[in-house]
């Protein structure tokens, strides 16, 4: 027995050990969440033509655009507003109290239209400079319209010639409220009453703000996580992830010993490599993503597997330890990379047809099948080597042979 | 370890038949228990203060003209009452969801929304028809990569394995009414990416032990030695993805429980396609192949 070389290695696998049990708890926590982890809603909207406007690229950027600006102005933390495909644009609101409510105000159209009594659109929002919720004089809430100049001129026009006739402002082609003229307002500025509290008028406010959006949206699809479930899916989760990780090892360390323990050496190392590299890519942790990695862990296992069984045969066939380990590597080598090929293949697929949760699962999956060939080959590989060179036993058996 | 599969082919195949016969009779008979992901629809998890009934619930849902719609309690013991439950109906606007919470709490007390998932149909033939697509795309590379490493009979062989392995998937869950959400899209192309994986290893042997194949082994001995070879690799990897696979299921959430379930199911099935289908497919395709060429011989000489 070297006793140096006992010690290089033990050394090795402490540092491994040390450096796993310190990062992972941090680096796992540190990936950002995805909605179904922490809790919050997914939206789908999409474009859709109607007989007054029909949607163009042009269209599309500007509902874009206004619906973050909506996002803003209500005030959601980290949401995430993105365009898919054409015409949709998916929007992520982490941590929502009432996704119904700030749903139904992305998707609105918010066409605010002045009309004179005989129903002839004279103004819209477009001649807005600003809208404000305030409380007015009979304890009432009302939104403060302010004009832009060129509003501020054709309102004065409006209420000039229809002084003791009704002009009504529409919302979405529905009366907000309808008043009589008293007499011509020509400071640039107006009040929307009607609004039941103090609530709705601030909406109605951010609405305006933000702008009418060109085209009519509809919700495609919405998905909402409590958080409750949320924080009950990534407790059970870890379990699941602890339970599977300690199983794998425990069939490493009985089936394969002295290799086994490698093996585990080896599976700690792609954990922390796997969780590192999707930190560094800033990907989402998602359920299905967690289901990745518990899988890619099998698939880091079977390179080893197919390694060790491999190493078995040689070494019954008369090798000495060290020439069936090399013949072991170099003859599994062509199965692992034929086997992880084919699994990347479908990552692949899944990572480019796929979206959302699916992408997520592809993602994890791919990335693991790399980093699991890197782990078996190379780091079980050293290690072995090392523990061979230290000459502890010349007897296959404690290597699993 | 030695193993005579090759000789006992047939047996193995009408293995496989009896469990893939019912599941397929059932596929076209009953179909499947597709979830909202593909049909579109509404499903909400409400946990509810103090425990309810579905009698209770369905009459609060009457009163909102969703009569149809389907109210699974989620319960450990056969309970008639929960505190946890499932709704799913047809797609509720948000003026419509509205108003039926706020009943709900008025009549059955408060309650907590864990989930609530709204898709449109639209988005669900979408999502079938992805699947379907990515389906095909998988295939089709797969048995270019495979022809190009191996040869395309080998290639078409292990599909035909796979195949199988989708189709035993399909009929359980069709069979026993196993719900299937998007996820279980990607279940079902792991499925494939493990079961590829799987003929590949025997293939791959019988790849390299042909090279050093002696004249007085027989081709069926030659694969049986193969698959004898590769079965202890076979069965110790199959375990360590039923471990982390197993996990999952028993002791993850709830929303990943059908999609580990799909897998587990998907891989016992794998495994035993690598052994038992995949290259006995192959034997009896080279077998029938070389039969036909002796009988063009014997038909050329006269």
């Amino acid at each position: 027995m070297r006793v140096g070389n006992v010690a290089k290695f033990l050394v090795v696998v402490a540092v491994i050990v040390l450096g796993f049990s310190y990062f992972i708890s941090p680096l796992t926590t540190s990936i950002k969440q995805g909605l179904d982890l922490q809790g919050g809603t997914h939206v789908v909207l999409e474009a859709v033509d109607t007989p007054e406007a029909k949607v163009d690229e042009d269209a599309v950027r500007r509902v874009v655009k206004i619906i973050e600006k909506r996002v803003n102005e209500i005030g959601l933390t980290e949401p995430i507003i993105q365009r898919q495909g054409d015409r949709r644009i998916i929007v992520e609101l982490p941590g929502i109290k009432e996704p119904e409510k700030a749903i139904e105000m992305l998707g609105k159209t918010a066409l605010l239209e002045f009309q004179d009594e005989s129903g002839i659109t004279v103004m819209t929002g477009k001649d807005l400079k600003d809208a404000k919720a305030e409380m007015g004089q009979n304890k009432n809430s009302v939104v403060a319209l302010e004009f832009s100049d060129q509003g501020g001129k054709l309102f004065a026009d409006l209420t000039t010639k229809n002084v003791g006739k009704h002009i009504s402002i529409l919302l979405d082609k529905q009366v907000l409220t309808s008043p009589v003229v008293n007499e011509p307002i020509p400071n640039g500025k107006a009040v929307i009453t009607g609004s039941r509290s103090i609530e709705e008028a601030q909406n109605l406010a951010i609405l305006l703000r933000s702008g009418s959006l060109p085209v009519k949206v509809d919700v495609m699809e919405m998905r909402t996580v409590g958080p409750t479930l949320g924080q009950d899916s990534k407790e059970k989760s870890e379990k699941a992830f602890s339970i599977g990780i300690a199983l794998i090892v425990i069939f490493m360390l009985g089936f394969y010993r002295l290799s086994g323990f490698v093996a585990t050496i080896a599976l700690l190392v792609y954990v922390l490599l796997l969780v590192g590299s999707l930190k560094m890519l800033q990907a989402t942790m998602t359920l299905p993503g967690i289901a990745g990695i518990i899988l890619s862990m099998g698939v880091a296992v079977d390179a080893n597997v197919l390694i060790f069984e491999r190493f078995k045969e040689e070494y019954r066939s008369g090798k000495t330890l060290r020439a069936a380990l090399d013949a072991g590597f170099s003859r599994a080598f062509n199965t692992i990379l034929d086997s992880n090929v084919s699994i990347m293949i479908t990552a692949t697929v899944l990572f480019i047809l796929g979206t959302g949760p699916i992408k997520g699962f592809a993602i994890t999956l791919g990335l693991g099948v790399i980093l699991s060939m890197f782990t078996a080959i190379t780091v079980s590989r050293y290690l072995l080597r090392m523990l061979m060179q230290s000459n502890v036993t010349k007897n296959g058996k404690y290597f699993g042979a | 370890m030695k193993f005579d599969i090759i000789g006992k082919r047939y047996w193995w195949f009408a293995l496989s038949l009896i469990v893939l016969i019912p599941g397929l009779i059932s596929m076209a008979l009953q179909g499947f228990n597709l979830g909202i992901d593909f049909t579109g629809g509404t499903i909400l998890d409400l946990k509810f203060a103090s425990p309810v009934t579905v009698a209770q619930v369905r009459e609060v849902l009457v009163d909102h003209r969703l009569e149809n719609s389907v109210i699974q309690l989620v319960s450990t013991d056969q309970a008639e009452t929960s505190n946890n439950l499932f709704i799913r109906t047809h797609v509720l606007s948000n003026d419509e969801s509205q108003i039926l919470f706020t009943d709900m709490e008025k009549r059955l007390g408060a309650f907590e929304v864990l989930r609530s998932e709204k898709v449109g149909a639209v988005m669900g033939s979408e999502l079938t028809q992805q699947a379907l697509l990515n389906l095909a795309v998988v295939c089709a590379l797969l048995i270019a990569y495979i022809s190009y490493r191996f040869e395309y009979k080998i290639a078409v062989s292990a599909i035909l394995a796979i195949l199988h392995d989708v189709l035993i998937v399909l009929g359980i869950f069709s069979l026993f009414h196993i719900e299937m959400d998007s996820s279980f899209v990607a279940a079902i192309l792991t499925v494939i990416g493990y079961s590829m994986n799987e003929a590949i290893v025997v293939f791959d042997r019988i790849r390299e032990n042909l090279k050093t194949h002696r004249k007085t082994e027989s081709f069926q001995d030659l694969v049986n030695r193969s698959i004898g070879q590769t079965f202890t690799r076979t069965i110790y990897t199959l375990l360590t993805v039923l471990f982390a696979c197993g996990s999952l299921h028993f002791f993850g959430g709830e929303s990943t429980k059908n999609f580990s379930l799909a897998m587990l199911i998907g891989f016992l099935s794998g495994a035993y396609s690598a052994i038992f289908n995949a290259s006995p497919i192959w034997v009896t395709w080279k077998e029938y192949d070389e039969r036909k060429r002796a009988v063009l011989k014997t038909g050329g000489s006269k």
